[in-house]
This record gives structure tokens, sequence and C-alpha cells, in this order.
């Protein structure tokens, strides 16, 4: 599903990325653990085409396509999921406008019908639910004024409305309290865990992966993956640490 | 030429960013009287578009007096003319209310303007002006606002917003508030703020599938929306929104 070789990226000259090479086949929930510095959040950015991360060397396939050949836009249309550790504040635009425009830009470039403004509604509020977030926040400015743990909540309702095939979610666990963290995690499993779909969960703690058990945990460390294996693997980090567990690697 | 020099000239206070050489030929004395009276509400709206006739310059001055206790609300689209300018002298009288909503979009080397001179001459009036201004190429969008409240015209409420948001370098936006203020229990807000578009929020918007135009159209129009918060009329609002929102798309 998602094939990432080789890759190398840097930021303003500045190599992140050092030969990063992971693959995620469909149904996997893949948990991407790794101290600070180590990549984590570059990884997703660059799987995501953010501007100002540049990719000099290998290549990223999702379902056979060039991931790296397309738009930020056309990544998401084509699946891919982007969560993001801080969620932006968009003022003047609502979360009901944002994603109605977002899911049928989305539908639009695949061939399929606009969703009505009432099936709109409908959907959002039913993953709101899911999410246990206050339909009344879908009608506020997006991520505007929400407080961490609702803002986390909130990018896991755009993914529930936008259903997409891949999910990276980078520290969608950070700063949500230890019930938000269940409901989150809920979400996830209630959204992602589908045997044609596939998760890279970017988590500095075992905590959220009591409830989304990952199927995989591989370790990053200055910019490529150093060590993969199962879930005990993050259970090993909790108890001994990065360095300890990375001396054994 | 002789009259050429009874033009204004940049050196003046209201005249210091517009496009003087464009106003030969124009009737500068030409101002338009509104008189509302006592007690009543007046709206109006002014918008200059693309037009199958268009002309270089587009010139309104407007002297408004609003009675004891009436409102007078003006809602205002410059999205074309190589130069436009709206000019508004208000005198409130006690108690009444002024509402001033304008929006100025405009690329190449054309210039908009909103200038408001607004006369609180006596107690207890009110008045609010919200200007958003979106400009590209080497277009250059001006607010240029006086506030004069005047020895006893205590209990003034006045507040004056301006936003600008430069598309493309080259571009540029001036805010010129100025108030007197001559009366000793009185409250007068002015902000002035200029920037361009937020890149974080435009891939957070592409990273949910929103094509970069989309995304921008999405921002200009939340960014614009300050301005005509306060026409409760939807459908007017939405026209004026969408002869802003269309030039923007047109041009870029």
């Amino acid at each position: 599903m998602l094939k990432i070789d080789n890759l190398h990226a840097e930021i303003d000259g500045k190599t992140i990325l050092n030969g990063l090479t992971l693959e995620i086949p469909a149904g996997e929930v893949h948990a991407i653990m790794g101290p600070n510095g180590a990549g984590k959040s570059t990884l997703a950015y660059v799987l995501g085409g953010r501007p100002g991360y540049e990719v000099t060397q290998g290549s990223v396939s999702f379902n056979g396509v060039d991931l790296l050949d397309l738009e930020p836009h056309e990544r998401a249309a084509a699946g891919l999921f982007l969560g993001f550790q801080y969620p932006v504040e968009i003022p003047g635009v609502s979360n009901l406008q944002f994603l109605r425009e977002a899911l049928n830009s989305q539908r639009k470039a695949r061939g399929e019908e606009a969703l009505t403004g009432g099936e709109f509604l409908k959907l959002a509020k039913d993953k709101a639910a899911l999410l246990k977030l206050d339909p009344d926040m879908l009608k506020r400015h997006v991520n505007v004024g929400f407080s961490g743990g609702e803002k986390k909540r909130a990018e896991m309702v755009q993914m529930g409305i936008l259903d997409p095939k891949f999910a990276v979610l980078d520290e969608t666990d950070s700063g949500l309290d230890i019930d938000a963290l269940r409901v989150v995690g809920d979400g996830i499993n209630a959204i992602m865990r589908d045997p044609a779909k596939g998760v890279l969960l970017i988590t500095h703690y075992q905590r959220l992966l009591e409830v989304v058990k990952p199927d995989k945990v591989s370790i990053l460390s200055q910019g490529r993956i150093v060590r993969t294996g199962g879930p005990e693997l993050a259970i090993e980090l909790e108890n001994d640490g990065y360095d300890a567990v990375m001396a054994d690697a | 030429m002789p009259e050429a020099a009874e033009l204004p000239t940049r050196r003046e206070e209201g005249w210091r960013y517009s496009a003087v050489e464009r106003l030969q030929g124009e009737a500068l004395d030409d101002w338009r009287t509104i008189d509302i009276a006592a007690g009543e509400t007046f709206r109006d709206t002014l918008v200059i578009r693309d037009a199958d006739d268009p002309q270089p310059t587009r010139l309104h001055r407007w002297r408004v007096t609003i009675g004891e206790g009436a409102t007078c609300e003006l809602f205002a689209v410059l999205a074309a003319a190589e130069y436009a300018r709206l000019e508004v002298e208000v005198t409130l009288h006690k108690g009444a209310h002024f509402e001033f909503g304008g929006i100025t979009v405009g690329g190449r080397d054309t210039v908009r303007e909103f200038v408001t001179r607004t006369i609180h001459a006596e107690p207890e009036a009110t008045s609010n002006q919200t200007v958003r201004a979106v400009h590209w190429g080497h277009g250059t969008g001006n607010f240029l606002g006086n506030i004069d409240v005047v020895r006893h015209a205590q209990k003034t409420d006045a507040a004056q917003d301006f936003k600008g948001l430069l598309l493309e370098k080259g571009a540029s936006v001036n805010a010129v508030p100025q108030l007197e203020i001559f009366a000793d229990d009185v409250k007068c807000a002015h902000g002035a703020s200029v920037g361009q578009l937020d890149e974080t929020a435009r891939f957070y918007m592409a990273a949910r599938g929103v094509s970069p135009e989309l995304a921008r159209r999405l921002m200009v129009q939340a960014f614009l929306g300050d301005a005509l918060v306060a026409l409760d009329d939807d459908e007017t609002r939405e026209t004026l929104m969408q002869i802003a929102l269309d030039k923007v798309d047109k041009a870029l």
C-alpha cells in the first residue's frame, strides 16, 4: 500500500531523513517511535508534500502511484490523510464549510458525485458523535478557540468524514487527557481498522498503542529506521528507553 | 494649463496615495448630498465592477448628515477602474449611528481607496468602520479615515478597523487612521494590519484535498467577510462578496 524506499529529505539544506525505508501493506497499523529530532514529523510532512521539505533521493509509492509526483491536494484525493501534530487555525472559515469543500473536492477529483448539503451534514454529525465532539463545534471556525484536545478530536472527525485509505497520524495523542485518548484511539480503530486501509502512527507513548494496537512498531533514529518489531517493542521502549533499546539494535 | 493647478496633489493629506494624475477632467466639486432625518434608517451600497464601458477613473464624493437617533449604513466594493475613490464626509448628530463596510480588490497598477471623515458633532453618537483590502500585481488599496470628536460630543463610541492582504509581491496597501478628539468621555478604537496568505493554513487545507485556488478563495472570502458582517441583507451581502471574489479569481 505505502512503500518508502531509501528516502532522503532536507529542510533548508539540512538533511533530516537519511535513507528511510519502510513498507506498510493494507490492513496494517504501523507505529513509528523515536527520540526528539529523529525525523518523525519530517516524515509526515514529506509524505503530505509540505512546501520547504525537499526530497533529494529515494521514492514513495502509494498504491502503485508515485506519491512524490502529486501535489498535496492530489495526495489527499488519492486517499492519503495527514493528521497534524499542531492542527492549524483558519479564522473566518467554518469547519462545515471547510470539510464540505474538502470532501467534495476529493470526490470531484475521483470522478464521484458531490454530496448535497443535507447528506454532508448528516455525515459530519455522525462522525462528530463517534468522536464525542459537540456537533455545535462544527459550526465554529476551523480550530479557532479549540483546546488542544478538541483540536485532536476535530482532526479525527475530519478523518472520519474524509474516509481516507491511508492515514499518517503525527502525535495525535499529544495534548490529550486519559479519557480523550481513549475516545480518539477508539475513533482511529473505528475509522481506519479495515483490511483495505493502512495507518502510520507516529507517537511517543505506549499509552495510545494500548488502544490502537499496532501490528508493527519501528524505531526511527537520525532519519532512518533502525529497528522494527511487533507491539512488544513499544513496551520495551517504555520500560528501558531509547538509548538502551537502540544499543541492542 | 490653468485648470491643472486646481487639481489636488499628493502633498494634501487626503490625496497622499491617490492616482491624482487621473483626476484631469473629473468633476471634483460634484458632491452627492445625503440627509437622513431624525430617527430614520438609510442604507446604500456602491459597487464599482468591471463593465462593458470601462471608465479609467471613478470618483464618488458623498456628504452625509445623520439626524438625531438616525442610522446610516454604507457598504462599498471597489473592484474596477484604474483609479476608484469613495470619499465620505459624515456628520453625526445626537445618538446617531454610522456603519461603513468597504472592500477594495485590485491588481495591475490600479489604485482603489476609501477616504472617510467622520464628525461626531453631538453626544452619544456611534460609528463603526471596517475596511478590507486585497491586492496583487502592483495594485494599491488605501484607507484614510479621519474621526473628529468635537468638544461636547461626550459618550461618543467610534471604531475603525483596517486589514490588508497582499497576494503578490509588488502590491501595497496604505492605512492612515487619524483621530482628533476634543471630548474627554469617549471611546475611539482603531486598528490596522497588513499581511499575506497564511501558507501553513494553505498547506493544511491542501492536506484535506482543497486545491490551492480554492484555498485562496476560502481564505480571501473569510478575510473580506468582516467588512460585510454588519450588512443584514443576505442577498446583497452575497452579491457584494461574489463581485469581490470573482475579481480575485479572474485575475489570479
